[in-house]
């Protein structure tokens, strides 16, 4: 992780809505229309704090790429 | 006018207190007067208490000051990963959750299955009634919690009795509470450092690792997060297994229809959670605002302690059509029984699968499972924060 990566975020259908990225990293993510949750926005700066939101599902359900390069970013 | 707490016991096993059902209708956040005379507000509507528990500003560590009333494990959750908020509890929490999602947990599934049909074989040959609570609601989550962390099975017995004053009631006699959690820290200690010398491929191995290798924990939190995961490990699921084939009998309708069609039994697990309440009392890890919130149109001040009611949150018509209504089949089901946000349950997943092979099980082997005492005569621990029972005999 450097400055200036840019990350792609997803929430995969495998989510619970546990919540628990939503008090990691409220800032990323909210809850959507049917309960589950959701990036606030797919496209961000890196931010350490997303590996700590995908470490954390209990569901696994938290995908994040490098933009450039497509691989996901391992927490 | 601040309301009196604790509430009135609730009328049954199967329902909560009514007081909470009249609060979330008419106050659904109100100011209560502890027992020791401190003050917190309640908050009983789902959605409330979900924000009750998501929310960053509601915190868990600003609760560990001396004007928050004490409810649940008090102190000693305070001083635990439950008394933390991001980023000091995330650093915690990330070094065990690897362990507990939900794709480790269907790995341990044949294993646990593997248990169950071992325990439930051997009641068979037992005479009958049978006491489920020591041939196997007790004994299959303690062996699957020990295998996990890497400890003996076998030493059971002697953490079981402290796993007991700890999970007992914080306002009998703390002292004692505080002795057993160290006595259970000491034997942990000592599994500790005889992992060190040997690692196995367990969970209290890893965290040792994390602890030396990366020094990511401190020795009093690799020794307090092994204790935690032990004690809520088993006390927690095996109370569940007890209480959801209590209310699978107290709604006989809903036993057939998983006795018809086992396919509904992770369903019928997801409900069960929802509707079973895992204590008597009705309040939550209390938090503390950090700043001014408006909850239901109540404004509650900054630095106020808040409750939230898991009991009444899963019960709120609002969220859930006829709640007070067991149904297996409700399908899609949002509910707080694993608690939300960054204290989630760490063992959901865990629990659920145990629950589901549990219930499978039954079916196998004995689905005309049945207690054979009436409700009033089952005796529960005093005292204890889980409804934990002394004994629940059964035949078939």
């Amino acid at each position: 992780m450097s400055a200036g990566d840019r990350w792609l975020v997803e929430v995969d259908g495998a989510c619970i809505a546990s919540g628990m990225c939503l008090g990691i990293a409220n800032s990323y993510f909210v809850r959507g229309e049917d309960g589950k949750t959701r990036a606030v926005t797919a496209d961000v700066d890196a931010d350490e704090v997303l590996l700590d939101a995908v470490a954390s599902c209990p569901m696994e359900a938290i995908k994040v790429f490098d933009q450039k390069t497509g691989e996901p970013i391992e927490p | 006018m601040a309301v009196a707490y604790p509430f009135p016991p609730p009328p049954s096993l199967y329902e909560p207190s009514t007081k909470l059902a009249e609060l979330r209708e008419h106050e659904p956040v109100v100011e209560l007067r502890m027992p020791d005379g401190k003050t917190a507000w309640l908050v009983t509507r789902f959605e409330d208490v979900r924000t009750v528990l998501i929310d960053p500003r509601f915190s868990r560590a600003a609760a560990s000051g001396p004007d928050v009333p004490t409810t649940g494990l008090g102190d000693l959750a305070n001083d635990s990963i439950l008394g933390m908020d991001p980023p000091e509890h995330t650093r915690l929490r990330r070094l065990v959750a690897r362990a507990f999602t939900a794709r480790r947990v269907e790995d341990l599934r044949p294993r646990v299955t593997g248990m169950v049909d071992d325990l439930l074989g051997k009641m068979q040959d037992r005479p009958r009634p049978v006491n489920l609570v020591e041939h196997f609601s007790l004994p299959l989550p303690v062996q699957v919690i020990c295998e996990l962390l890497g400890v003996p099975p076998e030493d059971r017995h002697t953490f079981h009795e402290w796993s007991d004053r700890i999970m007992g009631d914080m306002h009998a006699d703390p002292a004692e509470m505080r002795a057993a959690f160290g006595s259970i820290a000491q034997y942990l200690g000592r599994h500790i450092a005889a992992k060190r010398a040997q690692p196995g491929d367990d969970l209290m191995s890893a965290l040792i690792a994390a602890r030396d290798q990366d020094d990511r924990l401190s020795e009093h939190e690799l020794v307090g997060m092994c204790v935690s995961i032990l004690i809520a490990g088993h006390e927690t699921t095996a109370n569940q297994i007890n209480m959801f084939l209590l209310t699978l009998l107290h709604y006989p309708e809903e036993f057939d229809r998983i006795r018809k069609d086992p396919q509904l039994v992770p369903q019928a697990v997801e409900e069960l959670m929802r509707f079973v309440q895992l204590g008597e009392g009705s309040a939550g890890m209390p938090r503390v605002t950090t700043e001014e919130v408006e909850l239901s149109g109540v404004r509650i001040p900054a630095g106020s302690a808040v409750v939230p009611s898991i009991a009444a949150a899963n019960r709120d018509p609002l969220m859930h059509e006829h709640p007070d209504r067991l149904d297996i089949v409700r399908g899609e089901l949002a509910h707080l029984g694993f608690g939300a946000g960054v204290h989630h349950c760490l063992g959901a997943q865990l629990a659920r699968m145990e629950l589901q092979e549990s219930l499978r099980g039954f079916l196998r082997w004995m689905p005309g499972i049945r207690v054979v005492v009436p409700d009033s005569e089952l005796r529960f621990k005093p005292g204890m924060l889980l409804r934990s029972l002394e004994t629940l005999p059964v035949t078939w």
